[in-house]
This record gives structure tokens, C-alpha cells and sequence, in this order.
């Protein structure tokens, strides 16, 4: 098993890199480059070309690559020329808020799909189970934004329980201690939700089948004829087998978060990295946009790797491979 | 699904009057079984008619209306409330937002439909020749497949369009190099198993050109599967397309469109206010989202013998 997963860890740096490269080829292709925000129209052509030459861009791709991304791997992650400071800064707080974010939705969601994939599985074709399974049909067919400007407009503007953009009240943040945790969370609240009501069909729908299937097998036959009483068969024996390969889910869910992320962040104007990739890309701030690239691209391929990882550990027979 | 069907032995398979020499399975295509699992799942059949409505109604109805004089500002009849003149009201610029629905329902649709044809072509050829050769070929093409799944698909995408100047072609170009992966995953795990089979065996003894065998002999047996999967996949792509449009990197601002539609939902006063402006078109886009899902569900189970119900 640790064999499997040193394995599994080695193949994500070939990963890493080939991403790295695709995006240095992206940001190559966009206009601008590192020297861009720094030009003032009173420097001379020969003061330009020297900086262009000091700063390595006069050399072959090859050595540019190679030095962005070692100078990536020492926390150099060059400088914004909308924001006229160092990309780290502009990135920074965002990047705890739309930590925060994605963490409150992976919560929500476990914590929505898991009762509700059981009820629909346990209660199998009933009232119960057509609810359930209506609602993952009709999530199935939102995409994110629309379940977002929904949630917004119907608990945001018309029943205003909820704060409708920004990630913290000023006063709370003036305030601090308690206050500010509770602003904070409130402010996360709606777009957590309309990302997790998304993201749980999946859930829901693999674990009431599996559920279902799981029915038939014999040992549950075997259970049952044992004398075994229904919640006993249920919580060792269905549950059990049913509820761990749901772990894995997880890794996919990271990746449909970082998509959802620009939506829903853009929707509730919450200062998070999503919103900062489009209005970087508006203002074709290049520099920001091609780090925050790299990043979502890191983050669903680690993402994939944890699910597999996971899945391994809860699964002993896919570890053969 | 041969063996299933001659099991079933139902009446209108076994008269056949006008070929008796065929036996009663190879008579039934893959369509017969299409038609009869839709019309026995009635909300199937609903969804197909509400699809066909849509798609005529967008398609016919700006033959018959001036596209210049719908798209034209009239600032003397701003943000109007739906009347009977405006139906759902004006937008901002003064435009029957039920005029503008219809041509941004036809360019959302064309565009996915473009988007959708071409993703599955490619990916039929891909995964058909993938999972046919087996072996290092499928290896090598794989790969292809993994490192375009572990790109972050929608800020490429979002990056490509605002490199590229805005036209259908490109646009389809775009969508599609990041959406053909699924369907060329499945159709190569499907070809990989029908390669086994005695047919292809057969062919393959007899001679058979690889190309002959692939097209002609194996493509056939999983056209249903095809079919499914290119139906799903048109949901979804409704999904990328309106999501890119209200992001503002689908369709240009000025061009009608089902996303840019929803896109004004992001200023506090229209959607707290005006609600006609936008709710319509995410009201469009869920219908088509859930009719196309219904019906490719239906299909789905047509294709496996155990679950139909037709």
C-alpha cells in the first residue's frame, strides 16, 4: 500500500511540471511581460533595454522557463502591474478567504448528501426517495451560477437573512474576537450553500444506489437470517461497505469547488481568488492571472491525487495495480 | 444486447412479414428501441416535445421578425414592466426582452450544438481507435486524455477566449479541445471490450481492413452508446457555454445570449427590481438543461436491456 502511494505522490510531480509548462506558454502567448507595469514614459529606449536585458528576457525560453519556476519554488512569484506590487500580496488574503470558502462547502455538502443519500437509499421507493431523488434531478440540471443567483436573490434581497457581497462586516472587523468569526461565516454562508447543493447530487446518487445494491448482496441475507435487527444490518453491515468509498469523493470535489469558485465568488462579490481571476483577466493584469492558473491547476491535481490516495487506503482491491 | 432481445421474444419481432429470412433480433435497430422507451416514459416524452418546440420556435421565429429593429436602443421605452406590447418587459437598452430571449436561446443553442457535434466526432474517432488497437496505441492516447484532465479546464478555456478574436468557429474550437475527453473515455472503454468479441475476431481473421472492421462492423454496436453520451454531453456544454456568457467570455456583449442575459442579474438594482430582465432566460436554460437530462436518462436505460421499460 505505501508502495502505491509513493507512486501515486511521484506521479503528480511529472504532473506539476507539464501544468507549469502549459501555463508558461500561456502567459508567453498573452501580451505584456514582467517589465510592463514597471516602464515610466520618462525612461529612455537604451534604460528599457537594459532592464529588459538585466531582468532575463532577452534570453532563450528554455532559460526563462527555468527560471520562473525555480524562482516560483523560492516564494518568487513576480510583481502585478495593476496592483504595482508583488503578486504574493495581491494573492495573500484572498487566498485564506477562498480557503475558508471551500472548506465550509465541503462541510456542507458531506453534511447535506451523506443523511439524505442514506434516507433515499434505506427508504428505496418511497415518498422519501422520490423527494430526494426529484431534488438531485433538478440540481443536476443548475448550473453553479444560477443556484447562486437564486440563493442570492431569494435569501439575500427578499428575505434578507443574509449579507448580499463582501467576506466581513467593517464593524465586525473593527470589533474582532467573536464577532468577526460569526461576520465572517455569515458572509460564507450563501455561497458555500449554493456551491454544496450542487455538489451533493453525486453523493446522493452513488450512495443510494450503492445502498440498494448492497440489499441484495448475501451477506446481508446472511445477516438478516442470522436474527440480526434492522438497525444492526444497517449500521455494520450497509453503512460500513457504502459510506467509506464516499471519502473519495472528496478529491473531485476539491476540483468542482475551484470551478464553482469563480462563479459563485464573482455572483457574491466575495473577495476570494475566483473573483480575482476574472478581474484580473478584465484588466489584463497577466502576471497575477497566470500564478492564479497555476494554482487551480495544482490544487485539482493534488485533488485528484488525494481521491485516489483515499481510495486506496479504504479499498484494498485497487491497490494490486 | 442480441441475446436479450431474442430472449424478450416480443410479438412484433418475431412477424417479420416483409424479410422473414432475418430472425427476429436483427430486425429491431437501436431507434426502435429509442422510440419505444420514450414514448413509455411519459416524462421523457414531455421533455423530447419541449425540446422540439424550443429548438423550432427559436429557429423559426427570426425568419419572421427584423433582427436589427429587436436589438435597436430605444431609450423612450427603458426597463419597461411586462406589458401587452412587451410580453416580458424591456431591458436596459429598451429591447423586448422577450425578442431578445429567442435570439440569445437560438445563438446559445447553435453554439452548443456546434460545440457538441464536434467534441463527439473527435471523440468517437479517438476513443474508437484507442480502444480497437488496445495495446501501446492506447497507452500512448491515454496519456493524451490524462494530461488534458488534469488541465484547470474553465481558466484555460477563459484565457484562450480573450487571446482569440470572438467568431462561432473559434469559439466551438475552443469549448471543444477542453470537452472531448469524456466521451473519448467511454467509447474507447466500450471498444476495448467489443474487440474481444468473436465478431471482430471473425473479421479480423477473414482479413477485413482495420479501418472496415472499426467504422462499418464495431462503430454500428455502439452507436446507442453514442447516442447517450452526445445527448448528456449537449446538457453539460448548455451549461459551459451559458456559464461562460455570463462571466462575460462567451458571446460578445452586444450579441444576444441566454448567459449574457443572466449576466445582468449581477447588478443589485435588476435583480432585487427587474426581475423580467433575467429570470426568463435562467428559467430557459434550466428547462432545456432538465429536458435533455430526462431524455438522455431515457435513453440510458434503453440501452441496457435489464432496466427498459418499453
Amino acid at each position: 500500500m505505501i508502495k502505491f502511494i509513493i507512486r501515486r505522490l511521484l506521479l503528480t510531480l511529472p504532473q506539476i511540471v507539464i501544468l507549469s509548462f502549459i501555463v508558461f506558454l500561456l502567459a508567453q502567448a498573452m501580451p505584456g511581460d514582467a517589465l510592463s507595469g514597471m516602464i515610466d514614459p520618462s525612461l529612455s529606449p537604451e534604460a528599457i533595454a537594459g532592464a529588459r536585458e538585466a531582468l532575463g528576457l532577452n534570453l532563450p525560453w528554455y532559460t526563462q522557463y527555468w527560471n520562473w519556476f525555480t524562482g516560483m519554488l523560492q516564494g518568487d512569484f513576480g510583481r502585478s502591474f495593476v496592483h504595482r506590487t508583488d503578486v504574493t500580496t495581491v494573492i495573500g488574503q484572498r487566498l485564506y478567504n477562498t480557503l475558508g470558502l471551500s472548506i465550509l462547502t465541503l462541510v456542507l455538502t458531506y453534511a447535506i448528501a451523506v443523511p439524505l443519500g442514506i434516507i433515499a437509499g434505506r427508504y428505496n421507493g418511497t415518498w422519501k426517495d422520490r423527494i430526494i431523488s426529484g431534488y438531485t434531478f433538478f440540481a443536476l440540471a443548475m448550473p453553479s451560477f444560477t443556484m447562486a443567483l437564486l440563493a442570492l436573490f431569494f435569501f439575500g434581497f427578499q428575505l434578507g437573512w443574509f449579507p448580499t457581497g463582501g467576506s466581513v462586516d467593517p464593524f465586525a472587523f473593527a470589533a474582532g474576537g467573536w464577532t468577526y468569526i460569526m461576520s465572517r461565516l455569515e458572509h460564507m454562508f450563501l455561497p458555500a450553500l449554493s456551491l454544496a447543493l450542487i455538489s451533493t447530487t453525486a453523493i446522493i446518487q452513488y450512495l443510494r444506489s450503492e445502498i440498494v445494491d448492497l440489499e441484495g448482496r448475501e451477506f446481508i441475507i446472511t445477516a438478516r437470517a442470522k436474527g440480526a435487527d434492522e438497525k444492526r444490518v444497517y449500521n455494520k453491515h450497509i453503512f460500513r461497505n457504502s459510506l467509506l468509498p464516499i471519502a473519495s469523493f472528496l478529491g473531485f470535489q476539491i476540483v468542482a469547488i475551484i470551478g464553482g469558485a469563480i462563479f459563485v465568488e464573482s455572483i457574491f462579490v466575495f473577495p476570494g481568488m475566483g473573483q480575482l481571476m476574472i478581474t484580473s483577466i478584465t484588466a489584463r493584469d497577466f502576471s497575477v492571472m497566470t500564478i492564479l492558473i497555476l494554482m487551480f491547476g495544482v490544487a485539482s491535481i493534488l485533488g485528484a491525487m488525494l481521491s485516489d490516495i483515499i481510495l486506496t487506503l479504504v479499498d484494498p482491491r485497487i491497490r494490486i495495480k | 444486447m442480441e441475446s436479450t432481445l431474442t430472449q424478450k421474444k416480443s410479438p412484433k419481432m418475431i412477424q417479420n412479414k416483409k424479410n422473414p429470412k432475418l430472425d427476429g433480433a436483427s430486425t429491431v435497430s437501436p431507434f426502435q428501441i429509442f422510440k419505444r422507451e420514450i414514448v413509455k416514459d411519459k416524462v421523457a416524452l414531455v421533455s423530447l416535445v419541449i425540446l422540439v418546440g424550443i429548438t423550432l420556435l427559436v429557429t423559426v421565429i427570426p425568419f419572421f421578425i427584423n433582427e436589427a429593429e429587436l436589438t435597436h436602443v430605444d431609450l423612450f421605452n427603458t426597463n419597461q414592466p411586462p406589458s401587452a406590447d412587451f410580453w416580458l418587459g424591456t431591458n436596459h437598452s429598451g429591447q423586448s426582452v422577450l425578442g431578445i430571449l429567442v435570439l440569445g436561446a437560438r445563438n446559445s443553442l447553435t453554439l452548443t450544438i456546434m460545440v457538441t457535434l464536434l467534441t463527439g466526432s473527435f471523440g468517437i474517432l479517438f476513443g474508437l481507435v484507442s480502444g480497437y488497437f488496445g495495446g501501446q496505441t492506447d497507452n500512448v492516447l491515454m496519456r493524451v486524455v490524462d494530461f488534458f484532465n488534469i488541465l484547470p479546464t474553465l481558466v484555460i478555456i477563459i484565457v484562450f477566449v480573450t487571446l482569440v478574436d470572438w467568431s462561432y468557429l473559434n469559439m466551438m474550437f475552443i469549448l471543444s479541445a477542453f470537452a472531448w475527453t469524456g466521451i473519448a473515455r467511454l467509447i474507447r472503454s466500450r471498444a476495448l471490450q467489443e474487440r474481444e468479441l468473436e465478431y471482430v475476431q471473425a473479421s479480423k481473421t477473414l482479413g477485413t481492413p482495420h479501418m472496415k472492421i472499426m467504422f462499418r462492423e464495431v462503430f454500428p454496436n455502439i452507436l446507442p452508446l453514442v447516442i447517450v453520451q452526445m445527448t448528456l454531453s449537449l446538457s453539460a456544454n448548455v451549461g459551459l457555454e451559458t456559464g461562460l456568457s455570463f462571466l462575460g467570455f462567451g458571446f460578445p456583449f452586444e450579441t444576444p445570449s441566454l448567459g449574457g442575459m443572466i449576466r445582468t442579474a449581477t447588478n443589485p438594482t435588476v435583480m432585487q427590481n427587474r426581475w423580467w430582465v433575467w429570470l426568463p432566460a435562467l428559467v430557459l436554460v434550466f428547462v432545456l438543461m432538465l429536458s435533455i437530462n430526462n431524455l438522455g436518462q431515457c435513453l440510458k436505460r434503453a440501452t441496457d436491456a435489464r432496466q427498459r421499460r418499453g
